[in-house]
């Protein structure tokens, strides 16, 4: 009917109809909205809005001391959180130029590493319920559940661990949790296998996701991926192999790398890499070196309780150190780990306070979810939903 | 053969019953079928989302308690879990959800960035969503642990089967209500013609 | 090549609008007058022997001493060599016009609009310098070192209680 007719700024007959996915939509992973221009099932043309869950970290931090603020870090990838607060640690060890004992690096790695495998075994399942296979997610879970068990024997929490201190870690890895690693490390690539047996070779799910949402590898590198989106469009930059950091170059592992950057790549790559990290982990727990689990930092690392309770010394240190009343060398630092999306930046800007001057988070969803809008034009639908659960978009990260 | 001990039945409801009867009151009849067969609406926005998910997977069944069927559309929802934090980009959509939920309906906030704003007291989180919209049952936690999320769901349960059947004419309902601004009844709106 | 290498070339071609260098933990920072920052980053990432071809990171300094205030710091990284390079360049709160790179890195689009949302500094040529992170409706610029963590409009919450 003429009075109906949308006038399209294309300029041509057709009827466009315009849909908006979001921000509450069960098949999106987080808030985030896209308002999309239709032709039919094709997307022509798509807008996405984020800022729904901006918790202002950045302002945040410039309030905090620095042990307070390993708490925002935690909710930034919450899916891996260990990875996150090593990070932090990390960038103010740097800061403060202090040497760390092999012994704090292999426990980080095995912490990290473990936290790797979390992040992927969400990331998979959410491609496999997206694209119809269920299963897999509540198979999934029960793993995440054992590893929730090893995170509480050595933090204390689940989710969001807040684990370790600058220098180190907080106690020691006990009896109980060398022993839940060993079981894991038993159980878990047979509980792996039967997973992929499920999804990695089977023929509707390769007809469901070869083919969908790629990118080419010198597009990614102009809008910025990292990890395992960019390792699945064929480019190798892993930050662990680069710019070694925690002493990962006395590892041998591999990293591997897809060929067309589309959902069925980034599918097979996440697999890949939790094998890997099985080896890393495996490694460490293997040849863990003798040695302290934290450096000797009388001033940043908050001495133990019964020294605490009886010793008036070891009191006032505690005091301080939860106070934030230690000042810190002025500075600037940025550090990146290999998070579990990418690269994980820390800029860290010291005037020598109590409490950063600038802290700014290098978030790589929100770097590489700029691509999305060009990643589905001409794609149907559907195919905009796996691509959007493939490439792992974590709200905390997106908006911090 | 399976043995009948180990299994808890539903207590029945209070009445007077006799050979090959019993009688009740409605509503309470009405309670016990309401309050173990809840429909959520899983508004998962953070971290207590993922929390939410270990709920809903194996080990601690949410479906336990008759919520095996998730609702993602709130116009056959019974229960919004709101879980995470709400900004105030969010509020507005966070109430237009609450408005379009049929009655009866009720509201858990999970987490302490839903119960009050959690640590993040600044100028983009809203406070609380009881600032937006009426809340039930607050389970406080960063994220709170899956048992504790199954205690406020149970806490939810003995509010549903002693809620009156006509709680939506109330006068007490009706101004708390009005008193964040939502309208009762969702009404259909005129679709605009373009010109 | 490493990072004095990098600084002969870039003190070769842009000497006058260099306006200070240092070495802050290993990565080469170099101070520069805005209006050279397209020619800069483009020669950076083009000619193959600093090679810089992967922009890390955009971010936004609010340094309320300064006559200079308002900063914006660029993070480069080479991959083959694995090298790191930061630019930074000021300019006032008055006049806070920087000229954009989106079309040299397609990924600086977002990162600049979340240096103006946070500090209100404008780039110049930018496809849509829109807020991203907070509120559209929002009248301030939040990460300047003037304003409060805290909602400046809320009224519930006693200071006394909570300790500032």
């Amino acid at each position: 009917m003429e009075e109906n007719k949308i006038i399209n700024p294309w300029g041509d007959d057709k009827n466009y109809t315009t849909l908006n996915l979001g921000p509450t939509h069960p098949a999106t992973h987080g808030i985030f909205q896209n308002v999309l221009t239709m032709d039919g099932e094709k997307i022509i043309e798509a807008q996405p809005t984020i800022g729904y869950i901006h918790r202002a970290f950045e302002k945040i931090a410039e309030r905090r001391p620095y042990y307070q603020i390993t708490p925002l870090t935690d909710r930034l990838n919450y899916c891996s959180a260990p990875i996150n607060n090593a990070g932090w640690f990390m960038t103010v060890e740097k800061l403060l130029g202090v040497e760390i004992p092999k012994r704090v690096d292999y426990m980080r790695i095995i912490v990290m590493e473990l936290a790797r495998i979390t992040d992927h075994l969400i990331c998979n399942s959410v491609i496999g319920v997206d694209s119809g296979a269920l299963t897999g997610f509540t198979y999934i879970f029960q793993e995440r559940e054992a590893v929730y068990e090893i995170y509480e024997e050595i933090s204390g929490a689940r989710l969001t661990t807040n684990m370790g201190r600058i220098g180190g870690f907080e106690r020691d890895f006990s009896a109980t949790a060398i022993k839940k690693l060993k079981e894991f490390l038993i159980r878990f690539p047979k509980k792996l296998k039967e997973f992929e047996n499920l999804l990695l070779r089977n023929r509707i799910f390769m007809d469901r996701t070869i083919n969908v949402g790629g990118i080419t590898a010198e597009k990614a590198l102009n809008s910025g991926f990292t990890g395992p989106n960019l390792r699945a469009a064929g480019v190798d930059y892993d930050v662990r192999v680069t710019d070694p950091y925690c002493s990962y170059q006395d590892f041998d592992f591999d990293v591997p790398v897809g060929t067309n950057g589309d959902v069925y790549d980034r599918f097979c790559v996440r697999n890949e890499e939790m094998r890997q990290s099985i080896k890393l982990i495996q490694y460490a727990l293997d040849n863990l070196p003798e040695g302290n689990y934290h450096a000797d930092l009388p001033d940043f690392y908050l001495p133990p309780k019964e020294k605490v309770y009886n010793n008036m010394e070891a009191l006032i240190y505690h005091f301080k150190i939860v106070m934030g009343e230690i000042d810190m060398p002025k500075g600037e630092v940025y550090y990146a780990v290999e998070g579990a999306n990418g690269e994980l930046g820390f800029y860290l800007i010291s005037d020598g306070g109590r409490t950063p001057f600038r802290l700014h988070f290098r978030r790589p969803c929100f770097i590489y979810y700029q691509a999305y809008a060009d990643m589905i034009k001409g794609g149907l639908l559907s195919d905009a939903i796996l691509t959007m659960s493939s490439m792992n978009v974590i709200a905390g990260e997106l908006d911090a | 053969m399976t043995d009948q001990n180990k299994y808890t039945k539903v207590a029945a409801p209070e009445g007077y019953s006799g050979p090959g009867f019993m009688a009740t009151s409605l509503d309470k009849v009405v309670g016990l079928a309401r309050k173990n067969s809840i429909w959520p609406l899983p508004f998962a926005t953070s971290c207590c989302g993922i929390e939410f998910m270990s709920t809903m997977a194996s080990n601690y069944d949410l479906g336990r308690f008759g919520s095996e069927r998730l609702s993602f559309s709130p116009r056959q929802a019974d229960l919004l879990m709101v879980m995470g934090t709400i900004a105030k980009k969010m509020g507005p959509i966070l109430q237009q959800i609450y408005e379009q939920m049929a009655e009866p309906r009720w509201v858990i906030a999970v987490g302490a960035c839903a119960s009050s704003g959690g640590i993040f007291d600044t100028h983009s989180v809203l406070q609380g969503i009881d600032r937006v919209i009426p809340v039930d049952v607050y389970v406080p936690g960063c994220p709170p642990r899956p048992e504790q999320i199954l205690d406020g769901v149970i806490k939810i349960q003995e509010l549903v089967e002693s809620e009156s059947l006509r709680r939506r004419d109330s006068q007490e309902y009706k101004d708390l209500l009005a008193s964040y601004g939502i309208n009762q009844v969702w009404k259909k709106e005129e679709p605009k013609t373009i010109k | 090549m490493d990072n004095n290498y990098v600084l002969q070339k870039i003190r070769q071609y842009f000497d006058g609008f260099v306006l200070g260098y240092e070495e802050l933990s290993g990565i080469l920072t170099i101070t520069v007058k805005p209006v050279v920052i397209n020619d800069l980053i483009s020669y950076l990432k083009k000619e193959p022997e600093p090679g810089f071809n992967f922009l890390t990171d955009i971010c936004g300094v609010h340094y309320p001493d300064q006559e200079n205030e308002l900063g914006v710091v660029y993070h480069l990284h080479n991959m083959k060599n694995n090298m790191r390079i930061r630019i930074k360049t000021f300019v006032t709160r008055e006049y806070p016009i920087v000229p954009t790179i989106t079309w040299i890195y397609a990924a600086a689009n977002w990162m600049e609009r979340e240096t103006y949302d946070f500090y209100g500094i404008e780039f110049e040529g930018h496809p849509n310098l829109k807020r991203i992170l907070n509120v559209e409706y929002l009248d301030y610029f939040p990460m300047r070192k003037d304003y409060a963590m805290e909602d400046p409009t809320r009224e519930d919450k006693d200071n006394r209680y909570f300790g500032r």
